[in-house]
């Protein structure tokens, strides 16, 4: 099965880079743009063991690792086959 | 928007605040307070904001001397005259905390938020240092916290263009949960720009600039007073996020907002934001003020004048601008791209009034919310803990036991609290500016001041360990072990900044730790002259299990008068004859020999004597100024063989060997080689002056011995040690980058 796993700034938080792009988007002209949040999209590629849980490590792996949770936000998509 | 919560005693206890500061409060209003004005006084009458179980012992402490322009506490940092029409701001402060959270961000917003008290007295910051304190590095926790932190520390200076030129990074198990992560930085300002933090003259406006104000850092009493389910808990973050380029603009708009006269005063915000700043800039004008948070640009919708008051979203300064000069300053922050928004005004009431959609929400007197008004002061109780006289009575002698001393010297060579810093330190960027002259690996970091013939030499010092077993001595040999490190330039030590690292205020045994240590240091600051211009304080950092070692971090400030009278810390030439001042005495106590190779913290803090450390000093400084030594290098932790090791190594291209006959006279070859006794410093002397430095010595009443000679490849101390250097090395160099490249390679 494959994951796709989104990872963005939590809502409430600066986000410098978002901040950046979009003062950089509107100096070209795209003056409609507004509110930019920039994250991050992660594949992976799993064999699930017999009796795990994917969905349960899969959040694990984003909390340990893949998303840094004091200011990040994720959401985890599954697709089978 | 959710109403806010009714006033209860309970909700000001959830806000930390006592039951007799809470009926204070009441008596003060006269009335119930709003959410807001709860929210207000909690955080100003936090430990944080007035320093009230600290003050009092805080206020013993020299604050004056002959070059003091601002004092301790008057304003963001202290200034110190430096001649030539300038000054320097510096000052250290701890961003602890945060950074066990969240080490990266809380690391970076630690850099700006010292960055920004120097730029708002009007001065350019030119220098950053940062102490360090860890747990081991067998441990990927702790290998974690210290990554981010030096990336933190590094990103933000960097992006900043400020040069991290200096400090220290140290481990022991106490700092495991609870790092320290204290950052310094010093500016430098024209005498006639110095800005204030004030606010006066009535009609005067107040203008908000630099980011918009969002839910950032709110304190963790916010959330007890609502219902918060996981989801909400999940969204929400308490933690800061910096933006490094915004400080770059902040700056550069500052210093043009001081230049142009545009300005009554200017503060930053740092912890409890905008209340912070407006009442503390009212206060010290004896000024009311009244302000509109309608007016304040915000990151998100939907926020309460609670969360905006108490925000401490980062990179924002308040300022009052002169009345009918508002568009000359706004015309500024626009060239520099800064939001900025009128806030309101002046007023001559003596109150700080707060609109939020069309009502009143705080109606308080600044004067009652701030240190030094009405901000409670408290006296905690202190005692001595049992188990000091335990380990100060210990008996060192089976530690002193013969063994292999050249695997004994590799092996603290290779010691996380000895090695090299590099893989720290060239994380930094430490010569952005091009005023470093020495920068890390020096004992002391030396920065030249542009247009002048002078420098200034910085450090950040402080033995921990000592403190833990004596802290009295220990605090006061960590001033003594800063003025030596910058004697070893050449410098004069002039002034301090203090980051006081402790525990509970409230447990009578964690406080005795403080209490003596602030004795201590005032008694060494006294006798090296060296007035404490500021600082910061630092309690609970401990948690059930561990607890820090006492941590008084000293950030010392030296003037150079002519910047080319200065020498580095290792051995230049061949040939030059090796002197050591000062005695090499049976001090093992709280010794890095006896944590690194027994695992022991024990015995009693190394003796101190206060006169004999200026005198040493002032040996230092004139043998440096008569061109007499080519390098000048202090014994700290790893004591006499680390020291004369260190001077081999510490030119990584060019190593240099030495041959050292040393007098063990009763001493224990532990001692000899390891003790860390105080006021040793270890020079290289060209052999037609080791006559002039004795002489000088002699003079002065200083012991001092011509021990050998320079050069070779080998490290040959008497017939104990006898080592290649490129051994030395590879323990030395390899010991820090192993910790990090082990994982690596693991993962």
């Amino acid at each position: 099965m494959m994951a796709r796993i989104h990872i963005s700034p939590k809502p409430d938080i600066l986000d410098p880079q978002g901040k950046a792009v979009n003062s950089a988007l509107h100096d070209l002209g795209y003056r409609e743009v507004s509110e930019v949040r920039v994250g991050r999209y992660i594949t992976l590629e799993i064999q699930p063991q017999p009796g795990q849980d994917s969905r349960a490590r899969l959040e694990e792996m984003c909390r340990r690792l893949l998303a840094n949770i004091n200011v990040e936000t994720y959401t985890i998509e599954i697709h089978e086959g | 928007m959710k109403p806010d919560p009714p006033v209860t005693l309970d909700l000001a206890l959830q806000h930390g605040l006592s039951e007799e500061e809470y009926q204070r409060l009441l008596d003060i209003l006269g009335r119930t307070p709003t959410y807001a004005e709860l929210g207000v006084f909690s955080v100003m009458w936090s430990e944080h904001c007035c320093y009230k179980n600290s003050i009092a012992h805080l206020k013993t402490l020299p604050r004056k001397g002959p070059r003091t322009l601002v004092e301790a506490g008057e304003e963001n940092a202290g200034l110190v005259d430096i001649g030539h029409g300038l000054a320097v701001a510096f000052k250290i402060e701890s961003h602890n905390h945060p950074c066990a959270v969240e080490p990266y961000q809380g690391a970076a917003t630690g850099v700006g938020g010292i960055m920004r008290d120097i730029f708002t007295m009007g001065a350019r910051p030119i220098a950053s240092l940062d102490s360090l304190h860890f747990g081991p590095l067998d441990n990927a926790r702790h290998r974690f916290l210290m990554d981010g932190v030096v990336r933190g520390v590094g990103d933000y200076g960097n992006c900043l263009g400020i040069p991290t030129v200096a400090g220290e990074t140290y481990f022991h198990e106490g700092y495991g949960t609870n790092p320290i992560v204290n950052c310094m930085a010093v500016g430098v300002v024209r005498t006639d720009r110095i800005a204030s933090a004030i606010a006066e003259g009535e009609g005067n406006t107040v203008i908000i600039y630099g980011s918009r104000t969002g839910r950032d850092g709110i304190h963790g009493a916010t959330f007890a007073s609502e219902e918060i389910s996981e989801e909400s808990e999940a969204k929400r973050s308490s933690v800061q996020v910096g933006d490094p380029f915004a400080e770059k603009l902040l700056l550069e708009a500052t210093l043009e907002l001081v230049k142009s006269g545009t300005l009554v005063g200017v503060q930053d915000m740092g912890a409890a934001g905008i209340t912070c700043s407006s009442s503390e800039m009212a206060a010290k004008g004896k000024a009311g003020i009244i302000i509109d948070l309608d007016k304040v640009p915000l990151r998100e919708a939907g926020m309460s004048a609670y969360e905006i008051l108490l925000s401490e979203s980062q990179e924002r300064m308040l300022a009052v601008v002169h009345r009918g000069r508002e568009e000359e300053a706004e015309a500024i922050l626009d060239r520099w791209e800064l939001l900025h928004s009128r806030l309101g005004h002046v007023t001559n009431d003596g109150r700080m009034r707060v609109l939020f959609q069309g009502r009143e929400v705080c109606d308080v007197p600044p004067f009652e919310l701030a240190l030094g008004g009405g901000a409670p002061v408290y006296h905690r109780e202190s005692r001595r803990p049992a188990k000091l006289d335990e380990y100060n009575a210990a008996d060192l002698s089976p530690y002193r036991a013969d063994r292999d001393w050249n695997v004994a010297l590799l092996e603290m060579l290779a010691s996380p609290n000895v090695c090299d810093k590099g893989w720290v330190t060239r994380q930094y960027d430490s010569t952005v500016r091009t005023n470093t002259v020495q920068g890390p690996g020096g004992d002391a970091a030396l920065l030249w001041v542009k247009e002048t013939d002078t420098a200034l030499a910085v450090t950040t010092d402080c033995n921990p360990r000592f403190v833990y077993l004596n802290p009295r001595r220990g605090a006061a040999l960590a001033v003594a072990e800063a003025a030596r490190n910058v004697s070893c330039t050449g410098a004069q030590p002039i002034a301090i900044t203090n980051c006081l690292n402790f525990g509970n205020p409230y447990k009578p045994e964690s406080f005795y730790f403080f209490a003596e240590a602030v004795a201590g240091m005032g008694e060494a600051c006294r006798a090296f002259d060296t007035p404490v211009t500021g600082g910061n304080v630092s309690f609970y950092n401990e948690s059930e299990e561990t607890s820090i070692l006492p941590t008084p971090v000293i950030g010392m400030l030296g003037l150079l008068e002519d910047v080319t009278k200065t020498v580095r810390s290792h051995f230049q030439q061949a040939g030059d004859r090796v002197v050591l001042l000062g005695t090499t005495k049976p001090e093992l106590g709280g010794s890095e020999y006896l944590w690194h190779h027994y695992g022991v913290l024990a015995g009693d803090a190394p003796a101190l004597d206060l006169d004999l450390e200026k005198r040493t000093q002032e040996v230092v400084r004139q043998a440096i100024a008569g061109g007499w030594v080519r390098s000048a290098h202090d014994c700290a932790e790893g004591g006499l063989a680390v020291a004369l090791a260190e001077c081999c190594l510490r030119d990584r291209e060019r190593p240099l060997g030495a041959t050292v006959a040393l007098e063990p006279g009763d001493l224990a070859a532990a001692d000899l080689l390891f003790a860390e006794s105080a006021s040793r410093i270890i020079l290289s002397v060209p052999p037609e002056h080791a006559a002039e430095v004795l002489q000088l010595a002699a003079l002065k009443g200083v012991p001092a011995a011509d021990l050998g000679a320079v050069g070779g490849d080998r490290l040959v101390l008497g017939a104990w040690v006898d080592l290649d250097l490129a051994r030395m090395a590879e323990a030395y160099y390899n010991a820090l980058p192993a910790y990090f490249q082990a994982v690596a390679a693991a993962e």
